[in-house]
């Protein structure tokens, strides 16, 4: 995903907010991951915001996507002008309305945003993981997540919401830990990888790992490969726009030119934005994380972790009630996808409601302000909301 | 009629009277949710729909109804048997395609089936195509014969014999006579097929009825 939080500058805001840590799982008692591997301690990096009802009912988890973090909302200082990665869907009267229900947003195992990950100091070596991190999956990164609803004691997540690999987590929470989950929002997102988004994403990689700088993985410490992440957050940007979008947004026009510079200085708008956009990322993000983060999307696949091979069967094992959204002009996750999750969860009796929201962004949709998206959501935990209270036992 | 249904279409009020309070309810071709809306707060029912007009789905589940947005045709194939009491078709029937092959689904994935729909043989409509030679066009029928989505032409007394043909029982039937969107309306005792604007069916399975 990328950013788009400049637009919401000017609304309401849930306000100064903190970044807290979590650390779990310390040795001899390490996390078993998907792969067997072990490891602990793990820190998580989170934020809540909004106060959780004395029944605590009201919680909703919010799982970001390849490139975000805890900070979905809000600002750290008052000076603060970049608020959190969501701030037009997270706040008092906005679509996740922080006036009624208490909000978590957790960083990812094997991020970069202050969780446990490749850049993180290896405990037994004193030194960053780098490539001796464990391939994570998302299964790992919900378990982890998990382990932290527990710490907040939280029994039952009111709604699980994210997009894209966010959205994978939502349908891995909701498969994994049936009873934790009462209602559930995937948006823009899929039951498996499809060829096309591994093969972007094996591009993404490639172009890190042919970095001589990328040193396999070690380069904590020297000079990082700036060059192939920024290359590899090129290529990701392009998967998030849309043919419509990149026409609208750039068309052939060019860069601070009249004419063709006929060398290959960027010469069209688009070149000089996604060189912008890739060197912008390389001062936030690290390029092993890109490896890990892009790798565990690419082995998601529901139905063959939790179903036998059968999305059907792994979506019987939830018993959330699910609203499934996509965007008409979202290449890499289109709506067949998304079509595929609404079948299987029909198949085995379970409550969805679906939209196709008409949109010409691309898989970003999902970020960007917009009144339709708002309202759904905000309609959906609304109901979910009163659904729950009318229940003496939910489930 | 009571208090209690006169908040929406009349049509929709007979509907809503026939379906059991608590009951499981797939309504297709939902719209705004109005029906699905009533029976909730009326009947207790668990409502789903299916729509496909993305705003019209979209008001559905701002307003917290169980809505998707697609085809009726092919979303009603993913249900598992028997998974509602009752599957409405409200005034959609003129516009499918394959009426037969959907009113199986229909009562595949639900107890009884509620079918409703403009009655083409109203005397007004066969007096406007006696004189004046033309496609008739009334209140409930508001379209020209080349923007109107109404492909199929039904009267009361085709669908009957089309059920007869099918192997439909038909459980209840009401001819009714009203507006298009008036909440008022009656029903027609005598000589419906001449007189009802619409036709109101709750059928189920009958003897040699495919499954």
């Amino acid at each position: 995903m990328s950013e788009y939080i400049e637009h919401s500058k000017d609304s309401v805001s849930v306000g100064l907010v903190e970044k807290k840590f979590f650390t779990f799982a310390a040795p001899p008692h390490e996390m078993v991951l998907e792969s067997g591997a072990r490891i602990g301690p793990l820190t998580l990096a989170y934020e809540t915001y909004g106060s959780l009802a004395p029944d605590r009912q009201n919680a909703v988890l919010i799982l970001h996507a390849l490139s975000g973090d805890s900070h979905a909302a809000g600002v750290y200082t008052e000076r603060d002008e970049k608020p959190g990665w969501w701030d037009c869907m997270v706040g008092p009267g906005k679509g996740i309305d922080t006036d009624r229900f208490f909000v978590i947003c957790a960083n990812i195992i094997g991020s970069c945003m202050g969780s446990t990950g490749p850049s993180s100091v290896n405990s037994a070596t004193g030194r960053p993981y780098g490539l001796d991190f464990p391939v994570v999956t998302i299964g790992d990164m919900v378990a982890a997540q998990k382990a932290l609803i527990d710490h907040l004691g939280i029994a039952q997540l009111l709604c699980v919401v994210g997009g894209s690999i966010g959205g994978m987590q939502v349908l891995e929470w909701c498969v994994r830990y049936p009873g934790m989950v009462y209602a559930a929002i995937p948006l823009a997102t899929t039951m498996r990888h499809s060829a096309l988004a591994i093969a972007f994403n094996e591009v993404a990689r490639q172009s890190i790992m042919a970095d001589p700088n990328w040193n396999h993985g070690d380069y904590y410490g020297g000079r990082k490969p700036e060059l192939g992440l920024a290359v590899a957050r090129m290529i990701g940007h392009i998967t998030y726009l849309s043919d419509e979008s990149m026409r609208l947004k750039f068309g052939r026009r060019l860069q601070d030119k009249s004419d063709f510079s006929f060398n290959f200085d960027a010469d069209f708008q688009v070149e000089s934005y996604l060189r912008y956009q890739g060197r912008k990322f390389v001062d936030r993000f690290d390029a092993n994380s890109f490896l890990y983060i892009t790798k565990a999307a690419d082995y998601f696949d529901l139905g063959k972790q939790h179903g036998g091979g059968s999305a059907v069967q792994a979506c019987s094992k939830a018993r959330a009630r699910f609203l499934v959204i996509s965007f008409t002009s979202d290449w890499l996750y289109p709506t067949y996808q998304a079509r595929h999750i609404v079948k299987a969860l029909k198949k085995c009796g379970r409550d969805v409601s679906f939209c196709e929201i008409e949109a010409e962004w691309g898989h970003d949709a999902f970020l960007i302000p917009g009144e339709r998206l708002k309202n759904l959501i905000h309609g959906f935990l609304q109901r979910v909301h009163d659904e729950r209270r009318a229940q003496p036992h939910p489930l | 009629m009571s208090d209690a249904h006169s908040l929406i279409r009349y049509d929709l009020q007979i509907i809503a009277a026939w379906i059991e309070p608590g009951s499981r309810v797939l309504d297709l071709g939902c719209g705004e949710g109005d029906l699905l809306q009533h029976l909730i707060n009326r009947k207790k029912v668990v409502g789903a729909g299916i729509e496909h007009n993305e705003e019209k789905v979209a008001r559905c589940i701002e307003k917290g109804l169980s809505v998707l947005q697609g085809d009726i045709n092919q979303e009603i194939l993913d249900y598992p048997d028997h998974a509602f009491d009752h599957v409405i078709l409200s005034q959609t029937l003129q516009q499918v395609y394959a009426p037969a092959a959907l009113i199986r689904s229909m009562l595949r994935v639900g107890r009884r089936g509620i079918v409703s729909f403009p009655n083409f043989s109203h005397w007004s409509l066969r007096l406007q195509l006696l004189l004046t030679g033309r496609a008739p066009v009334s209140r409930q029928l508001p379209y020209q014969w080349h923007d109107t989505p109404n492909i199929r032409v039904i009267t009361l007394t085709d669908f009957r014999r089309f059920a007869a043909e099918v192997g439909l029982q038909v459980l209840k039937e009401a001819a009714i006579n009203t507006n298009s969107q008036d909440r008022f309306g009656r029903i027609t005792k005598v000589l419906p097929n001449l007189r009802a604007t619409y036709g109101i069916y709750m059928i189920a399975a009958g003897k040699g009825f495919p499954s």
